[in-house]
């Protein structure tokens, strides 16, 4: 079964329609680029599947795991696996990032009906985690994402990801605002979570990252659709030739 | 100010000025304090029977209308009621605190542990203090407010018991002090109480106070709460108001505040069907500071009003205030805070917020904060917000696993929390926080 199976999606924001039917399929252990145009709905295909209340779904369905999306709550969906690495973090300001993260885990393991993972357990694990990607303890202790620099922020999306194991990631242009060092680090943090039963869509506009975090399918996306799919040869091509011959067949 | 005629007073007006002219019959105090009291007393009288309860054409109270809370003119409480049994309510102890009760208005000598004060600190009964009429209790009544505080003023006319509490100067008492009040009747009484505090001269003191009562009774508390903080001196004073919700609750608070001294104050407000706290406060001596903070929590129909005088007399003096309102369900939350700065207080640094978050559809914040400068070189500012938690913060908890009454949960403690990190001492700091978790979790889970 796929993991994600996304048919025909229509969704719109304050009457302006945004998605116009949009396919994908993600099996398990693939990795997804998504490239597109600014304004093309990439992010708000993320949102639409992470359950952001701006939204309205007009048509088409949404399946993880064979389970419908679209009927969840936003909570509901990040327990069945699905995790967004947000393009815009935002600042969470007197919620520790210690007290968050372990709020979020044990809130999904118990709606998992997993036991809460010890104290112990869960700094050693934080700990850990947050050393491989520079995250320093003072970052920690403060609020979410408070006083973060952008690239912070980004490898903070990573840090949760790693932490709570999702089945389906998606990274909103997790690239965007990382120095050439952090790239590799949140890259390397990335693919350490590549594994058979995981799928991973990632959207950017650079192929830069997909160097480090190799797709096995790049999609192009345009007004609110996938126009294109390939290998990830693909990529080098819109890098060399832009997305002018888009425009025009999606219009 | 401005006295209007009233000729027509309302049922718990006319019970309360009965229930005064016996009280100013009755027993008075003795000693050398017998004139001067009497003379407060009787004054307070004339005050009321001119202006009766406050209502909202008051402009002070004008989002309190007291002639609407207060419908009956409960009969001040003069035995105790029910204190053991099954239902007795109790009330609370703050770890490392020394305990001091008060149940229906009265001390309870059993309830209390007066035994090895530290050095410095006095503890005496109003009363006895009163007879014996020289000391801190000298200063009775001589913070009262310029303008007429009707609440006041019931509470001057029928103050029952009381204390005097004095820290000789030099003296750091490091062991909180807290005043526990508990009302046990199960039918609607008053209490009148009253203390006063002086902190001396480079003295330190930490007083707690706390409200409670039995749940379903419609009991009426007014207390009132005399400071003085001397030249460098360090007071901090937290409350807890948790009574039932039923009661009503009034509190007038009024601190002067010395040279060099500092003064801070934190108040946590969940209980009472409707409470008001008026605070007054005066920079008496120069190079002061005051904090003055305060989370109010309500649900169901509760109504709570801050309001706050502060009197910056003196130059170079700093204040910053903090009250954060969460309101749930039907709930309205009042506050109104004025900072006045006269002429002579150059170099005053005075801050004001007051936030407010309306979860409930039908809740309402009524914010009204003031400056009042004559001062020219002073750095002065108020800000007041009231809004609904943030959409995008909640989806982000959401996002990753929490449910929604979780995330709520999470940002109101959040949101509380900038308040209650104010609290200097640790373990007050801890069981405000552990009670204001309780709170909202019961609330939100
Ligand atoms: N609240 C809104 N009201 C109206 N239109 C909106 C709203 N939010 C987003 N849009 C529009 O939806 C379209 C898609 O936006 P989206 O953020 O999904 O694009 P994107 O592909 O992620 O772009 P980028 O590459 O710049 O991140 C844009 O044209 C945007 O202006
Ligand atoms: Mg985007």
């Amino acid at each position: 079964m796929a993991l994600l199976e996304i048919k025909n999606l229509h969704a719109q924001i304050e009457d302006n329609q945004i998605l116009r039917g949009l396919d994908l399929v993600v099996n398990p252990g693939e990795v997804h680029a998504i490239m597109g145009p600014n304004g093309s709905g990439k992010s708000t295909l993320s949102y639409v599947l992470a359950g952001k209340p701006d939204y309205e779904v007009t048509a088409g369905e949404a399946l993880l795991d064979g389970q419908n999306l679209l009927e969840m709550d936003p909570d509901a969906r990040a327990a069945a696996g699905l995790f967004l690495a947000f393009q815009y973090p935002i600042e969470i300001p007197g919620v520790a990032t210690m007290t968050f993260l372990r709020t979020a885990i044990n809130a999904q393991r118990k709606a998992r009906g997993e036991a809460e993972l010890s104290t112990p357990d869960f700094l050693r694990l934080v700990k850990e985690k947050a050393g491989d990607l520079g995250i320093t303890q003072d970052m920690l202790r403060r609020g979410v994402n408070v006083g973060f620099s952008g690239g912070e922020k980004k490898r903070n999306e990573i840090l949760q990801m790693t932490l709570l194991q999702p089945k389906l990631c998606i990274l909103d242009e997790t690239d965007s605002g990382l120095d050439i060092d952090a790239l590799k680090v949140v890259s390397e943090g990335v693919n350490a979570l590549r594994a058979p039963d995981r799928g991973m869509v990632v959207i950017t506009h650079y192929q830069r990252l997909l160097n480090h975090i190799v797709p096995d399918v790049v999609h192009v996306m345009n007004k609110g659709r996938i126009v294109r799919s390939g290998g990830k040869e693909l990529a080098l091509e819109l890098e060399a030739s832009g997305y002018a011959g888009y425009s025009q067949d999606a219009a | 100010m401005n006295v209007q005629p009233q000729p027509i007073r309302t049922a718990a007006e006319q019970a309360l000025l009965a229930l005064l002219e016996r009280r100013l019959a009755g027993p008075a105090v003795d000693g050398p304090l017998a004139g001067r009291i009497g003379e407060l007393r009787r004054a307070a009288h004339a005050a009321f029977a001119a202006n009766g309860l406050p209502h909202r054409r008051v402009e002070e109270w004008k989002y309190t209308d007291l002639r609407g809370f207060l419908r009956e003119a409960a009969p001040a409480a003069t035995a105790l009621g029910i204190s053991d049994g099954a239902s007795a309510p109790s009330a609370v102890a703050f770890p490392g605190a020394r305990r001091i009760l008060f149940v229906d208005g009265q001390l309870s000598p059993a309830g209390s542990d007066l035994a090895d004060l530290e050095p410095g600190l006095t503890v005496v009964p109003l009363a006895q203090a009163m007879a014996v009429g020289r000391g801190t209790v000298e200063k009775f009544g001589t913070l009262a407010p310029q303008r007429y505080d009707g609440v006041l003023a019931l509470n001057t006319a029928f103050f029952g018991d009381g204390l005097v509490i004095q820290i000789a100067d030099g003296a750091k008492i490091e062991r909180p002090l807290h005043v526990a009040h508990l009302v046990t009747h199960d039918h609607p009484v008053a209490t009148y109480t009253r203390r006063l505090v002086e902190v001396g001269e480079g003295a330190a003191f930490t007083l707690v106070e706390s409200f409670e009562g039995r749940s379903g009774v419609p009991y009426q508390v007014n207390d009132a709460l005399e400071l003085f903080v001397g030249d460098t001196g360090h007071m901090d004073y937290v409350r807890l108001q948790d009574d039932s919700e039923t009661a009503l609750h009034l509190s007038t608070v009024m601190v002067d505040i010395g040279r060099d001294a500092k003064f801070h104050a934190f108040g946590l407000t969940t209980g009472a069907i409707a409470s008001r706290v008026s605070l007054y406060g005066r920079f008496s001596g120069t190079h002061s500071h005051a904090g003055i903070r305060g989370v109010t929590l309500l649900k169901d129909r509760q109504h709570a009003d801050v309001t706050l005088l502060l009197d910056h007399a003196v130059a170079h003096c700093e204040s910053r205030e903090l009250f954060k309102t969460v309101l749930f369900d039907e709930t309205r939350g009042v506050f109104q805070g004025k900072i006045v700065v006269r002429p002579d207080a150059q170099k005053t640094d005075g801050r004001m917020m007051s936030q407010a978050l309306l979860i409930g559809e039908t809740a309402e914040m009524d914010n009204k904060p003031e400056l009042e400068i004559f001062a020219d070189d002073v750095q002065c500012g108020h800000g007041a917000t009231a809004g609904a938690l943030d959409e995008d913060l909640l989806f982000y908890l959401k996002a990753r696993g929490l449910p929604a009454k979780e995330a709520e949960a999470l940002l109101i403690q959040a949101f509380v929390g900038e308040a209650l990190e104010f609290v200097e001492e640790e373990g007050l700091r801890e069981a405000l926080i552990a009670r204001a978790e309780r709170w909202l979790n019961a609330r939100t889970g």
